[in-house]
């Protein structure tokens, strides 16, 4: 019973230069027994070190591959031909470089990791090599970033450009009282590297545009999005489906939030969930709509969390799901998204081939609002002394800002309530508007000017540039 | 060990790997082996990896096909080139762990710029590493 085996040329220096090999078996697997112990230094490139044949070795009997035969169990004839087949495979480190070795003191700092199977040395590794690049160091970026600098993520870069602020401190726990006023990139590089000194921090101190993304993101393994606009978050869809990048994406608004994984690669992405921005104004930002500070260090750690399974490898990614969750009941919903292929970018014939104006395609600036007479705070504290009888002063904020704070002698109409309660009003009054900070205002400014209603203002800067000032003694928020 | 290739050829390779940028481009060096391996041209393949773009395949049955019709020609199979988008021209651990001992492994460095540095790799008999080898490259006046 001879059977031919058939060597490939770069296993020919293991066979003393023989391209084929006589030898007897009864079945496969026999066969390659003789083979590996005629010429033992084929052994290990043929094998795994359990014994299994590598994934990269295929072997055909005549004309078919033995996996679609018996195994290594197919009888075999004299006169058959079984040929090793190379399968040639690679990549470049992105997804699973292992190179970066752990320290002992690292090897402790991450032993509740190192204990889970699924992460184990292997996978602290591979976070340790990782490179994340996290939009933004605010609400979403705050909880994401401690929680990847604490599990050991190598290389955490960071795009922002702000100040810390004290409203900021009620949800973007990675700053504090002692870094007010500071950049945001060292207040959150100081943070993150105390918490774990292995980390290294980038800082990109810029506003991430059409013209820089491509460069930026294209440094990273995996992008996070913790934006709160529009206009950056299809810009940041947009240049991780060009370069190949998984985005993870989390939003939050007021007591809701969402989180997703996107990858065009392999699944949907931004715009296969939502092609079309939102009219602008529609949805306000946390500044103008509030939001609860724990929501997003829920939505934040999801985020954080798919990061680092993204990284290891390890269990089902939110890869086509959108998680949907609501604080104020305590529900997580689950949408299954599929990818659109009439999406412009990731679709079968995309219409986008590089960056463009988001701005403009968010409608920033497009119409411009109603522009009608302001009134600045000096102006009208100065006409109140004067003709405090005649002056009507509207308030049409809503009444929980209200109880936050008010200006005496105002009266409260909420902008949604004005165009029923206009019989309120004496059309002959000199009337001045006022809101938060000047937008509603203006707006209450066009209902009433469409109604003729002639002599109408709007406080200019609202409520805020009173108090600043004119009224030091009033709470700002 | 060393690789002989045009200046031709390499340019080829850089080219196709700024074409798959983002994703890696792969492909089979044919050519005819011995103390110098001499590269005489290059057969582009199409990556079997569709999951992910940092990972090529050249699947048995292609290679089979390849090396039938580089043998009508008087040519063998004498390594691989691939891309590195975004990373260096150096094998990742998944490179040496999938790699064949003799053949030659090609890497160009891709990033936005264009392809960069251009390198070439063989198996240590061990398996423990890759080692760069040296690349002749002939230009062709």
């Amino acid at each position: 019973m001879a059977i031919t085996v058939s060597i490939p040329t770069p296993l020919r220096p293991f066979t003393a230069g023989h391209d084929s090999i006589e030898l007897a078996g009864e079945t496969v697997g026999q066969v390659l027994d003789g083979l590996l112990a005629a010429h033992t230094g084929l052994k290990r490139h043929l094998l795994q070190d359990d014994g299994r044949l590598r994934n990269f070795v295929s072997l055909y009997l005549n004309e078919t591959d033995i996996r679609h035969l018996a195994s290594t169990a197919t009888p075999v004839r004299s006169g058959d031909v079984l040929t090793i087949v190379p399968s040639i495979a690679g990549g470049s480190p992105a997804t699973a470089e292992t190179k970066a070795p752990l320290s002992h003191a690292e090897m402790l700092r991450y032993s509740r990791h190192l204990l889970l199977p699924e992460v184990g040395v292997a996978g602290q590794r591979k976070l340790k090599a990782a490179r994340v690049l996290t939009i933004g160091a605010g609400g979403l970026g705050s909880p994401l970033s401690l929680y990847l600098a604490a599990a050991g993520v190598g290389t955490i870069g960071i795009v922002d450009f702000d100040v810390v602020d004290l409203t900021n401190l009620q949800r973007q726990i990675v700053h504090g009282t002692s870094t007010l006023g500071r950049s945001k990139l060292d207040s959150a590089e100081a943070r993150l590297t105390d918490l774990n000194p292995n980390v290294r921090i980038e800082r990109h101190e810029t506003r991430l545009t059409s013209r820089n993304a491509l460069e930026i993101v294209g440094e990273y393994d995996i992008v996070v999005d913790g934006t709160d606009n529009f206009p950056t978050r299809y810009l940041v869809n947009d240049a991780c489906v060009l370069l190949g990048k998984p985005n993870v994406y989390g939003s939050i608004f007021r007591f809701e939030g969402q989180a997703s994984l996107f990858y065009a690669a392999k699944g949907p992405c931004y715009r296969c969930l939502y092609s079309e921005p939102p009219p602008p104004g529609l949805v306000p930002s946390c500044a103008e709509g509030g939001v609860l500070g724990v929501l997003p260090g829920i939505i934040g750690s999801i985020q954080a969390l798919e990061t680092i399974k993204w990284i290891i490898g390890a269990g089902t990614s939110l890869l086509g799901r959108l998680v949907l969750f609501d604080a104020l009941k305590l529900r997580f919903r689950e949408l299954e998204l599929r990818k659109d292929p009439a999406c412009p970018i990731c679709g079968t014939n995309p219409s986008i081939h590089e960056l463009i104006d988001y701005e403009a395609f968010c409608g920033i600036g497009a119409e411009p609002g109603y522009d009608g007479p302001e009134i600045s705070a000096e102006e009208l504290r100065q006409e109140m002394t004067g003709k405090a009888g005649d002056l009507v002063l509207i308030d049409v904020r809503e009444p929980h800002e209200w109880d936050i704070v008010h200006i005496d002698g105002a009266r409260l109409i909420p902008l949604n309530q004005l165009p029923e309660r206009l019989s309120e009003l004496d059309g002959h009054a000199e009337i001045v508007t006022h809101c938060h900070h000047g937008a509603r205002s203006m707006k209450a400014l066009e209902i009433l000017k469409g109604a003729g209603f002639g002599k109408v203002r709007s406080l200019a800067g609202g409520i805020d540039a009173w108090a600043e000032r004119v009224d030091p003694g009033l709470a700002r928020y | 060990m060393m690789l002989r290739l045009s200046a031709g050829l390499v340019e080829e390779i850089r080219r196709s790997g700024e074409r798959a940028y983002p994703a890696e481009c792969c492909g089979v060096l044919a050519g005819h082996p011995g103390g110098v391996k001499e590269v005489v041209k290059l057969v582009a393949v199409t990556n079997r990896r569709t999951d992910d773009p940092h990972r090529y395949l050249i699947a048995p049955d292609d290679l089979r096909g390849i090396e039938a019709e580089l043998r009508s020609q008087g040519l063998e199979v004498l390594g691989c080139y691939h891309s590195h988008p975004d990373h260096p021209a150096e094998p990742s651990a998944f490179d040496t762990e999938q790699a064949w001992p003799w053949y030659s492994y090609i890497i160009v460095r891709v990033d936005r710029a264009g392809a960069g540095e251009l390198t070439s790799w063989v198996l240590n008999d061990d398996r423990s590493a890759m080692s760069a080898e040296s690349v002749d490259v002939l230009s062709e006046v």
